[in-house]
């Protein structure tokens, strides 16, 4: 069996490799697959967060995506029209910055899983899970009538957003980035996992009752954890967007919730690089499933079933043979 | 506004809430006897319109095609029950949701392989289209007032299932004690695949009924089965009679939502912003009215409380 | 009475038409540790709920060290000195022994918002922590994941959580429950002195260990408190063998 630190690196030098390898052999295209898995992987890493270590299953992190996606969208729309953004009693100026776009993805990312958390997590099991289901389609249905911005036809962005110092227009460029947000974002998961708040947290999801009489509040513990949770799953949906440069009300949309929790179970619910595993093999599986059949999704939903019912740890659990948290 | 629109909504909001109870009673059944969440029940909904739609065009017979519908979405639910479903009721929530979500994607893409990405028609048979005179001088739609009589007969007969027979009896046992169950003879898994061929068939009448006047096609099944979630959160995970109440509430509040809020704000913004406004509020309304509830009530309005 | 350090007063509990709890007024005095008996579905559990704050009473109130704590939530009331353990253990079951004993270092320290320091760096509570568990005997075994603990070591880890929390007063559910004979007596024999640190109200079965240990017994039959006295004073009570212990022989 391996140690689960060094298939760690195995996962995060491949990332490297594989978009280098497509620099130097002039494919633009695989460089983009490789950003579009690396921003998945981010997304995943922020659910996994809530998911893994918190044992919140929640099925509305598209909610955050989107939220993080329109932010992006909007912020540079009124840029690229030149119309100031009216806020009731403040107006402001649109931008194409991406520290800035990616500030407000946070925040807002962040306030909107405060609010969504706090109801939520009044309520535990199967209730939580629809619940969040619900909050997430109250965001896809909100984003579809709400026409200023496109509706259901989504907005479009012409140009990329800029980076000081950086071409993003280069792939490359853009996958650094991007691939540099995702580290962030793991260490953020490696410091949380191991400090007290991830011990007490971790506690929280297995035995809610003992955390509450060592004087520590579960809910609040969960509610942290989903608002930050929230928040990296947000900054995800911003890049995305830049990716795609598009903005549509799928990114709000179930679908995508539910695919976040495939990325992880796949590679392995809880574990550090589950997320990443899981994004990558989804991407790929999707490339050349896709390419093959014009219904992959059947063979997705095949080899799920297939780790749901016989490999659970996903392939972290397989690789190193412990299966990990139980959520 | 006339009182005839409004009369008019309120039925509209009735028949859909009586389609939403179809789909929620047997989500709320499954999960209250065997305590599984089933993100799959959409699909059988789509099944339940897809065989209705495919018999319609074969034959001609609106009868012929509810009963197909019916047969095929029991037939599907029992074959996913046996498959899949039984590994299930012991496992976290989180694998039933995974593995409920990986049937959706084989139901809906196999759907499509068989019958193509277009969508395809079920016609209202002409003994049940057009529109009918109520008292007051009301033009409404027959069939709509057939589909919220239909439903009701369901309710009905689901509340006498229940509460009078021998299979209801042995279904509320199994709610409260699997062993006991077991222990007075009753095969515990012969049981639970009628219990969920029940809700399937409930759920493909439901597809079939609403397919006549929308268009039947793949993935018509998502957007019911997360309104049902609403549904029996707001009722009460596990109860009928919540899951009735709360299907009623979330098809008024979502009907009358629709058409009265883009009024409300014309009241006091102009007409453009109004009606987006309103429209854009109208189609979060369910769900303020989900987290209304659990403010109130976290276990919704009939749950067992915690 | 104005020394107790736990005390309920005219507590009252009731599901429907069962009084689960009925005027029930103990206390628990320093240094003593008062047992509470009692058959099956006397309402202990309960009882024991409504004092930790899993169950608010329908009347009555809970005291700690003379303050009230009845409004009190479970965390809260853990903060205020109450050290509880339960009978079937809830201890992070894939966390290990050391981290489960954090746990509660870090309960007490009340500081759990640290995001960026490793816990495992904190000296003031891994200090704490294996200095519980050296306590209860489990040091050697810090590392093991608590899932392969013994039942028994299981027992001791809850008791050491408990003791990280250097609480006033311990409610203690069952400590030696499916411990063996000679894994009661190591029980006994700690609890024995541990009450000098804070008293304890033992909830528990094992009448050997009950009478080894009490200073007082509380029999509960019913939900409502039908003798309170010493060891001897229960032996005797006539009420107490025809309700309780005439059933058990």
């Amino acid at each position: 069996m391996i140690r689960e630190s060094y298939i760690n690196w195995i996962v995060l030098a491949g990332f490297l490799v594989v978009p280098l390898w497509a620099l130097s052999a002039d494919e633009p295209f695989t460089i983009t697959l490789a950003t579009r898995a690396v921003l998945l992987a981010l997304a995943a890493v922020g659910l996994n967060i809530a998911l893994g270590i918190g044992g919140l299953v929640s099925l509305g992190h598209a909610a955050f995506f989107g939220l993080g996606g329109y932010a992006m969208g909007i912020l540079a729309h009124h840029a690229q029209t030149f119309t100031p953004l009216e806020l009731g009693m403040f107006t402001i100026a649109g931008t194409k910055s991406m520290p800035i776009i990616w500030l407000t993805a946070i925040i807002v990312s962040a306030l909107a899983a405060f609010v969504i958390g706090l109801l939520s997590l009044r309520t535990t099991g199967v209730y939580f899970i629809m619940i969040t289901l619900a909050f997430g389609q109250m965001f896809f249905f909100f984003s579809i009538s709400w026409s200023a911005y496109g509706g259901e036809d989504g907005l479009s962005i012409y140009v990329r957003n800029g980076f000081p110092g950086l071409n993003t227009l280069v792939p490359i460029q853009f996958f650094g980035l991007c691939f540099t947000a995702l580290c962030a974002a793991l260490f953020v998961h490696w410091k949380l996992r191991k400090s007290p708040f991830g011990l007490a947290l971790n506690a929280a999801r297995q035995s809610p009752a003992r955390v509450e009489t060592v004087g520590l509040n579960p809910v609040r513990l969960k509610l942290l954890a989903f608002v930050i949770s929230g928040a990296i799953t947000g900054l995800a949906g911003a890049l995305f967007a830049d990716l795609n440069r598009f903005v549509s009300p799928t990114m709000f949309s179930w679908q995508l919730s539910g695919e976040l929790i495939v990325l992880i179970i796949i590679g392995g619910v809880g574990r550090l690089m589950g997320p990443v595993i899981g994004a990558a093999l989804f991407v790929t599986l999707e490339h050349f499933l896709g390419a093959f059949t014009d219904f992959w999704h059947v063979w997705l939903g095949v080899i799920l079933l297939l780790i749901v019912l016989f490999a659970r740890g996903g392939v972290v659990g397989i690789l190193t043979g412990k299966a990990g948290p139980h959520v | 506004m006339s009182t005839i629109l409004i009369i008019e909504q309120i039925l509209n909001g009735l028949q859909s809430g009586i389609m939403l109870f179809l789909m929620a009673a047997g989500l709320t059944l499954i999960f209250g006897v065997m305590g599984l969440i089933n993100l799959a029940h959409g699909s059988l909904y789509m099944v339940g319109a897809f065989a209705a739609a495919a018999v319609a065009g074969a034959t001609g017979s609106f009868l012929l095609a509810l009963v197909a519908a019916l047969a095929a979405a029991a037939l599907a639910g029992a074959i996913v029950e046996m498959v899949v479903i039984r590994r299930l009721y012991k496992a976290p929530h989180l694998d039933q949701v995974l593995a409920t979500f990986a049937l959706i994607l084989i139901f809906s893409e196999g759907t499509r392989w068989i019958f193509g990405s277009f969508p395809l028609f079920l016609d209202v048979p002409s003994y049940l289209s057009g529109p009918i005179r109520l008292p007051g001088g009301i033009q409404y739609p027959l069939y709509r007032l057939v589909l919220i009589g239909v439903g009701l007969s369901v309710a009905i007969g689901l509340w006498w299932l229940t509460a009078r027979t021998r299979i209801g009896i042995q279904i509320r046992a199994g709610e409260n004690d699997r062993e006991m169950i077991a222990a007075l003879g009753v095969d515990i898994s012969k049981l639970y695949t009628i219990v969920f061929a029940l809700g399937a068939a409930l759920a493909g009448l439901a597809g079939a009924l609403v397919g006549a006047i929308q268009s039947v096609q793949v993935g018509m099944g998502e957007p019911v089965l997360i309104l049902a979630f609403v549904v029996i959160v707001i009722g009460g995970i596990g109860s009928i009679k919540g899951a009735f109440i709360g299907a009623i509430l979330v098809g008024l509040t979502d009907t009358l939502g629709g058409i009265f809020l883009p009024q409300l704000f014309k009241l006091f913004m102009e007409t453009g912003a109004a009606t987006q406004t309103g429209s854009a509020l109208a189609s979060m309304a369910v769900y303020v009215l989900m987290s209304l509830v659990l403010i109130w009530r976290p276990t919704g309005l009939f749950g067992a409380r915690a | 009475m104005s020394e107790a350090v736990l005390e309920t007063r005219n507590l009252h509990k009731s599901f429907g038409a069962l009084k689960a709890t009925d005027d029930v007024s103990i206390d628990l005095r320093p240094g003593e540790i008062h047992a509470i008996i009692g058959p099956n579905g006397a309402g202990k559990s309960t009882l024991i709920a409504q004092i930790c704050g899993g169950l608010q009473p329908d009347a009555g109130s809970v005291h700690l060290s003379g303050r009230d704590v009845s409004g009190l939530s479970t965390a809260a009331r853990a903060q205020a000195g109450l050290g509880r353990t339960f009978q079937i253990s809830a201890l992070a079951m894939e966390d290990t022994v050391l981290e489960n004993a954090l746990l509660g270092a870090l309960g007490q320290s009340g500081r759990p918002w640290q995001f960026w320091r490793s816990a495992a760096r904190r000296t003031d509570l891994l200090d704490r922590a294996m200095a519980a568990l050296d306590r209860v005997g489990l040091l050697d075994d810090a590392e093991q994941v608590t899932a392969n603990l013994s039942h028994g070591q299981r027992r001791q880890l809850e008791v050491a959580v408990a003791l990280t929390l250097g609480p006033k007063a311990f409610v203690m559910d069952e400590p030696m429950a499916g411990l063996g004979t000679e894994g009661s007596k190591t029980m006994t024999t700690f609890l024995d002195g541990l009450r000098e640190e804070a008293p304890i109200l033992l909830v528990e079965h094992d009448m050997d260990a009950v009478f080894a240990l009490a200073d007082r017994i509380s029999v509960l039959v019913y939900g409502r408190v039908i003798a309170t006295g010493t060891v001897d004073e229960i032996r005797a009570s006539k009420e107490v063998k025809e309700a309780y212990l005439g059933e058990e022989a």
